[in-house]
């Protein structure tokens, strides 16, 4: 099955960078921005990544590839597809750290820890959540969530 | 020497507490309000460079900023309170002429909140526009004297030509903005919106963008004293011209889009070269008298072939009544009037706050002369200056306006705070500005769709003060003054607006 994808509008990125704020809040154990901002808990890291030159700006996050390069060169199978949706996850226990899957992304945009030798962030499409956190909370809605057809998925308001 | 400088006319208040130092409001203000230190890990705000465009305080996800106006107060004195002041502070220091953007600020009587409406009671029934049907559509262009037909077996064949008219879902367009003013992602908002809802949208004197042509057949080109990216084209795609002589904002001066905003995109457009200063002189220098502008009306009904209505834009000034009554026997099909409310992206403080008269005596004093001297069926009345509610609307079209123009309104659905600084090309909104780093913040995709669901809510609210006084259709409403009914206007005024005072029966 395909995942439900991220649709990227660069046109539309004002480069505010609220994506990865938002992004760590999600992947934060209290989910409160204030608290995983302002509080005693570890901060995670971001798994979206906002690249610019110029005027110029998108955030890029885990394509989720149908061939995934990342799960093939995994030596250890800790990377791997969900089969019910279709995600390309990342299992932290069975990471060895040897960051095969960060040199074979096409994108590079998975993340690495250089000091526990784990891979340390990466899109998940928020599994705990209806609706990905960046997508929902882009002020300009240059992050949209497009279903298997391609076609625009919409929170349903209210 | 000591001298005043201007002061911040806000200030800006961060919550420390709940700034997570995302630095949002860093990136994202165009005035480089705010500025993070890397030594002290601190956000620091400049409180003179804020405009109060709200935008950071939006943006922000923890909602730490509040922008508020600066209290310091210069000694209390009616005649020469702080607004004064500073002008004469910031003139001493620059010796230029202070601009400004938007539609006058000052306190004129607004006459829309000295009218209220009529509702049915007991002799006629109100109408409950959720059960019955309502009829908002309005037609917009020359209507023929009397209807003359055939009827041949049965079918009706109508002998008089009529031109094609606008038609009009509800009796709302957006006001001339051009491609220049505002950015190309605030023309696709109007248009596409303008074509989604069955309304009309205007070009104003910046010409029609090749991305605009799929919704040329919903908008009104504009032929100004610049005459800029006026061409076959143009006539030939658009729905109805209109040809601007006066601006509300800034009646009897002309229009001038500095050189940094012609980008490539706005030269190819108006048809200027690139870096040019597009200089719209203040009067057309063909038109002189009302028998000039018969020429230019029909010079342009020739060059379309008599298929398109061709108005005339003019300000609400003194003698605005008899130049309504010339222009419309010059041959125009509608004649829009901005009144002294009317916005502006650049405009000299001292015209905008002092020049013209308010849209509402001007549209009373227009119908009732056209209506005098019985050619009002040959133009329509667009009102246009300051239009904020639907109630203003309703009230402007029992004045005897056939449609309204919303210009600011628009803007303000689109993101717009009304700071005023449209003049500067920094809007923060992705509005008035050319800058790429702020176009972009405006997705037509959702400017589109706040301008539509703006004109659905004023359409409900229309239907449902329609109802109320027992009327079905805005045709009905139209010139209807009895329906209208002032409190605490004098005489004169009275008048002017032919209206009566609360309290007086029919």
């Amino acid at each position: 099955m395909k995942p439900r994808r991220i649709l990227i509008k660069e046109e539309y990125c004002i480069g505010c960078r609220l994506c990865e704020v938002y992004c760590i809040t999600q992947h934060s154990p209290s989910k409160d921005i204030i608290r995983t901002y302002k509080g005693s808990e570890v901060r995670p890291v971001s798994g979206i990544y906002f690249e610019e030159k110029g005027s110029v700006s998108f955030a890029i996050q885990c394509r989720h590839c149908d061939e995934a390069p990342c799960i093939e060169n995994c030596l250890t199978g800790a990377m791997y597809r969900d089969e019910k949706t279709g995600r390309v996850l990342h299992n932290r226990d069975k990471c060895v750290g040897c960051w095969m899957c960060v040199m074979s992304c096409p994108l590079g945009v998975i993340k690495i820890d250089y000091e526990k030798k784990k891979v340390v962030s990466k899109c998940d499409l928020c599994i705990d959540r209806e609706f990905p956190a960046c997508v929902e909370h882009c002020p300009n809605e240059a992050i949209l969530l497009v279903d298997e057809k391609g076609e625009r998925v919409e929170k349903k308001s209210g | 020497m000591a001298k005043a400088k201007n002061i911040a006319e806000f200030i800006i208040e961060r919550d420390e507490k709940k700034c997570i130092k995302c630095q949002a409001c860093v990136r994202v203000c165009s005035n480089d309000v705010h500025n993070y230190d890397e030594e002290t890990e601190e956000i620091l705000s400049d409180n003179i460079k804020c405009v109060g465009c709200h935008f950071c305080e939006d943006i922000c996800p923890t909602g730490a900023l509040t922008i508020r106006r600066n209290l310091s107060e210069t000694k209390e004195n009616a005649h020469w309170t702080r607004d004064y002041i500073y002008k004469v502070v910031k003139q001493a220091s620059t010796g230029g002429i202070l601009l400004t953007g938007m539609g006058n600020d000052r306190p004129y009587k607004n006459y829309f909140e000295h009218i209220v409406l009529n509702a049915a009671q007991v002799t006629n029934p109100s109408i409950d526009p959720l059960r019955e049907p309502m009829e908002l559509k309005t037609f917009i262009g020359r209507k023929p004297d009397r209807i003359i037909y055939d009827k041949t077996r049965g079918k009706y064949i109508l002998k008089e030509r009529v031109t094609n008219l606008l038609e009009l879902e509800l009796p709302v367009m957006f006001s001339a903005m051009s491609f220049g003013s505002i950015s190309l992602n605030a023309c696709k908002s109007l248009a596409k919106a303008a074509s989604a809802s069955g309304v009309y949208w205007n070009t104003g004197e910046g010409g029609l963008h090749k991305d605009l042509y799929p919704y040329a057949d919903r908008a009104i080109v504009q032929i100004a004293s610049g005459r800029f990216g006026v061409n076959v084209e143009y006539l030939e795609k658009a729905a109805a011209v209109e040809i601007k002589i006066g601006q509300g904002a800034k009646p009897g001066i002309g229009g001038h889009l500095p050189g940094e905003k012609v980008s490539e995109e706005i030269s190819l457009t108006r048809m200027i070269p690139e870096g040019s200063d597009a200089i719209s002189p203040a009067p057309h220098h063909d038109i002189y008298s009302i028998e000039d502008l018969r020429q230019l009306i029909f010079a342009i009904k020739e060059a379309t072939s008599y298929r398109k209505p061709v108005g005339v834009k003019i300000a609400a000034v003194h003698n605005v009544a008899p130049i309504a009554s010339g222009i419309v026997r010059a041959g125009a099909d509608f004649i829009t009037i901005d009144g002294i409310r009317g916005g502006t992206g650049a405009a000299p403080v001292a015209i905008r706050d002092n020049v013209g008269i308010p849209i509402e005596i001007a549209v009373a004093v227009v119908d009732q002369r056209l209506r005098e001297e019985g050619i009002r069926n040959q133009a329509s009345i667009i009102a246009a200056g300051g239009f904020r509610t639907s109630a203003d609307i309703v009230k402007a079209i029992a004045l005897g306006a056939d449609a309204v123009y919303i210009g600011t309104a628009a803007l303000i659905a689109l993101g717009c705070h009304v700071c005023q600084k449209c003049y500067t090309g920094k809007c923060n909104w992705g509005i008035a500005t050319q800058d790429p780093y702020l176009t972009r913040r405006l997705n037509p995709e959702i400017g589109a769709k706040r301008l539509s669901n703006l004109l659905r809510a004023w359409a409900l609210e229309i239907k449902e003060m329609l109802g109320g006084m027992g009327i079905n259709a805005i045709e009905s409403l139209r010139g209807n003054r009895e329906q209208l009914r002032a409190v605490g206007l004098n005489e004169v005024e009275l008048n002017l607006l032919g209206i009566k005072h609360a309290g007086e029966a029919w």
